[in-house]
């Protein structure tokens, strides 16, 4: 916020002068970026949990009796052709095209809304057999960590709706290209962070 | 303001060839695991584990555009940092626990317990 004045209205009175200003785009990406890793230590923390109790069952079910490899292969397609999707819409809004921008934004969130829903299935199905996260170590720092990573992908949604609404209204204007690359990074970053749910919590525990 | 800005958003080429390096590193992993190849247990894990740094190295060049010019390297600093306090997070962890668990005083068993207050009865 410090550097608003730089980048802000001031920008244009300057007149001649204005282009200096080139130098100093918006801060806001580096910004993003930066919350972004500290959401990557926070994750870090839940795959240090998970490592630790992972192997802790008090007497339930383990990872074998509890995993379906087959939905989490759904889940991992589904993020990653969302990733590809919100790519195409970035695309589009650079190109200048509202109405294509606002079509691949809306794949993108029913694409999200299906790995949601796998998510919420598989959930609602653990609990429902007893292997809720009260159950051992191990189900407690799973429900933690996937979780978390669900919620992300929740307000990462909901983010993306809003933002087809701001589009509607306001178009393609500084303000929302600049929602909309922050989104992109954290849609991204969302997909990259499942990369090792799958891989560590999910796959290697059934091998 | 999209056409200098420091953040690129890259090009299709550049989507797709994440997307299909991303499919196969993806791929690979979940055959490993679901159609019980024969390999040892270790060299699995080793696969499903380096295929998923692999990927995730793709997917920060290919979908996040991480590189040293962008935000003139704040970008690489910032995640550089990052990966420095995930290392010491995940290693020192995983190491004090492991030294932890093996210290422990074998925890006595629901029967032994049992056993063990039986006797104090019985002396007291």
């Amino acid at each position: 916020m410090l550097d608003t004045p730089i980048t802000g209205p001031i920008e244009g009175p300057e007149g001649p002068d204005h282009h200096q200003d080139h130098h100093h785009v918006s801060p806001t990406p580096i910004g993003f970026w930066i919350y972004l890793m500290s959401d990557c230590i926070i994750f870090g923390t839940l795959f240090a949990t998970y490592a630790v109790l992972g192997g802790n069952y008090a007497g339930g079910p383990g990872p074998k009796d509890l995993f379906e490899p087959g939905l989490v292969a759904w889940e991992t397609a589904l993020l990653l052709i969302s990733s590809i999707t919100f790519g195409v819409a970035m695309l589009n809004a650079t190109a200048h095209k509202l109405g294509s921008t606002i079509m691949w934004l809306i794949i993108t969130v029913l694409f999200g809304a299906g790995f949601l829903a796998i998510e919420l299935y598989e959930f609602h199905h653990l609990i429902h057999i007893g292997a809720g996260p009260d159950r051992s170590a191990f189900l407690s720092a799973f429900f933690l960590l996937v979780g978390t990573h669900g919620l992300h992908v929740t307000f990462g949604s909901i983010w993306l709706i809003t933002l087809v609404f701001q589009l509607r209204k306001h178009g393609l204007i500084e303000a929302n290209m600049r929602r909309l690359s922050t989104l992109s990074m954290f849609w991204h970053f969302l997909d990259l962070i499942w990369i090792g749910v799958f891989s560590f919590v999910y796959l290697v525990r059934l091998v | 303001m999209a056409e200098h800005s420091s953040h690129s958003h890259g090009t299709m080429g550049q989507l797709m060839i994440g997307f299909v390096l991303a499919v196969i590193l993806s791929i690979i992993p979940f055959y490993l695991v679901m159609a019980d190849v024969e390999m040892s247990r270790t060299t699995i894990i080793g696969i499903i584990m380096g295929l998923g740094a692999v990927q995730i190295i793709v997917h920060l060049v290919y979908f996040l555009h991480v590189n040293r010019s962008v935000e003139e390297g704040w970008t690489l600093a910032a995640s550089v940092l990052a990966i420095i306090i995930l290392c010491i997070v995940l290693a020192g962890s995983l190491w004090v626990m492991h030294n932890m668990n093996e210290n422990m005083m074998p925890m006595p068993s629901q029967e032994q317990m049992l056993e063990m207050m039986n006797l104090q009865n019985q002396q007291g």
